[in-house]
């Protein structure tokens, strides 16, 4: 229940995080040209205003458990999740991951709009580090999930928005991730299809996949994780089981709203 | 379950190595890339890929109608001009793409991991395919000018090469400094147009010669890439044992300057684009 954690990853580990902490500086008045630079380095003025994102963050996530962070906006969620993605590298502390990671945070990366279906599913994946021969064995499972029909041999650029948000779920969906990373609540197609998402996340859960969400719905978290972490300005306010950090964070909303309507009064 | 991939941020190698290893990785990707890239550039025109033959083609024929009389000296100017040009598009076109690519093109890197030289290096490919295609054109000339055609031409795969890996190094550094200034992005174009004209591409080498005693041809390293380049086909000679040398250290020397450069400055990338 302590956020003190040991200094090693466990054998049962799947993300360890010790004393992570990203810092953005941000230059005073900003330099946007290089002259300007220069001429600041040399009479050595360059100011930056810097803040920590993320700070102190400990985490040691098991595998296979289903874990929650909750936080205002800014508080650092997303940071922590691209922290994770190994997308930024932290200004401090040590980052240590088993397994792939898939980050269902960009549906459809690095999609081509001159590209067919077919063509985008090779390019896609292969973005999330899939190779050809991976991508080959699968291909027919993205096409039938995605329900695309015959518009697979037809340029992307003639797909409505959620044909490609579909295409995009079933090729980021179709090998089951060891870390899955999920943002917000995923809203892609019709309820149908939703529906089949769902399944899908809850199937990788139960084969062992461990997954993180970030999620501003609370009562969300409460019901679908085990333990949660409370973020408040890019520390840990609070680890432990789902439905504790969950309570006590809607305590503190309620409390914050509350003073908020004295004031404005 | 033993068999995962561990990723540890206290053990990581040299960046330059440790992108080395990740794009050998990723070398599915590299090919995807180079596909998108080039099915994306000509599916919509008509004529497609012969662009890549007709482009050079047009601008060698402007400019032969252009500077013709001004140049007459040099012998058989269309083929001296057509083969600095193709040599300096794929300078030029690799290296702004490879800018584009990092500063605007990609918001991918913010959001997936992927090695981050994987845009740049399959830039430079994809521009190397055009390169090959545009020996087409080159060819043609020398047949309509009556450029003879000697055996020296099966070495010039060694010359494209240096070509090659230049671009990659210079795109390398110029997009880092791309990403950190964004003003470097927008001075490229006029500093490239001024490299043009100080490089024997339109203008004949003995007059360049003449400048500061030479030394505006000395220290550019484009000129002894191109140089050998020009030999090979349109001189028909083979480059002595230094210019050999001197071009190889000139192109191989900016690829792992970029290429270090590149990588330790590449943990920042996302902290800035």
């Amino acid at each position: 229940m302590s956020n003190i954690t040991t200094h090693e990853p466990q054998s049962d580990s799947a993300i360890f995080l010790h004393g992570v902490g990203v810092l953005y500086r941000i230059p005073h008045d900003p330099i946007k040209t290089f002259k300007e630079y220069v001429i600041r380095a040399v009479q050595g003025r360059i100011k930056h205003h810097s803040f920590w994102a993320l700070k102190d963050i400990h985490l040691d996530l098991k595998r296979g458990e289903i874990f929650g962070i909750i936080g205002r906006n800014g508080a650092g969620k997303s940071t922590l999740l691209k922290v994770i993605s190994r997308v930024l590298i932290p200004t401090e502390g040590r980052v240590w991951i088993k397994g792939n990671v898939s980050p269902l945070l960009q549906l459809g990366a690095g999609f081509h709009p001159e590209l067919t279906g077919f063509e985008n599913i090779y390019l896609n994946a292969s973005i999330l580090g899939f190779s050809q021969k991976e991508i080959d064995e699968k291909v027919e499972e993205i096409i039938d999930f995605s329900e695309i029909g015959d518009f697979i041999n037809v340029p992307l650029r003639t797909y409505s928005s959620g044909m490609r948000a579909r295409l995009g779920f079933a090729v980021a969906t179709a090998w089951k991730p060891d870390i899955l990373l999920l943002d917000e609540v995923l809203a892609v197609g019709d309820v149908a299809f939703k529906d089949k998402c769902i399944d899908r996340m809850n199937l990788f859960r139960d084969q062992g996949s461990t997954v993180l969400v970030v999620s501003h719905s609370v009562d969300n978290i409460k019901e679908t994780c085990h333990r949660a972490m409370w973020l408040d300005e890019g520390q840990i306010r609070l680890v432990g089981p789902a439905e504790e950090v969950g309570n006590a964070y809607q305590k503190d909303m309620k409390t914050r709203r509350q003073g908020k309507m004295r004031v404005n009064r | 379950m033993s068999e995962l991939n561990i990723y540890d941020s206290a053990k990581r190698k040299h960046p330059a190595i440790e992108e080395l290893t990740a794009l050998f990785k990723y070398r599915d990707l590299i090919y995807q890339l180079v596909r998108r890239d080039l099915i994306a550039r000509y599916k919509r025109s008509v004529l497609g890929v012969a662009w890549t033959m007709l482009n050079p083609l047009g601008i060698m024929i402007v400019m032969t109608i252009v500077f013709s009389q001004v140049f007459s000296r040099v012998e058989s100017y269309p083929a001296y001009l057509i083969t600095g040009l193709i040599c300096w598009n794929m300078f030029t076109q690799s290296t702004s793409f490879a800018i584009n690519s990092m500063v605007w093109g990609n918001k991918l890197l913010e959001q997936i991991y992927l090695p981050n030289t994987s845009f740049v290096v399959s830039t430079i490919l994809s521009n190397m395919i055009n390169f090959v295609l545009s020996l087409i054109p080159l060819f043609l000339i020398m047949f309509v000018t009556q450029v003879p055609v000697r055996w020296t031409v099966v070495l010039i795969p060694l010359a494209m090469i240096l070509i090659g890996a230049f671009s990659l190094g210079f795109g390398l550094l110029i997009s880092t400094l791309a990403v950190f200034f964004p003003d470097v992005a927008e001075l490229y174009p006029v500093i490239l147009r001024a490299w043009l004209y100080l490089t024997p591409i339109i203008v004949p080498v003995d007059i360049l010669n003449n400048i500061l005693n030479g030394w505006i041809l000395r220290l550019n390293p484009m000129y002894y890439i191109i140089d050998v380049f020009r030999q090979l086909i349109y001189y028909g000679t083979i480059p002595s044992l230094t210019q050999w040398l001197i071009a190889i250290f000139a192109a191989f020397g900016t690829l792992v300057i970029g290429w270090i450069f590149f990588c330790n400055k590449s943990d920042k990338f996302a902290y800035y684009v």
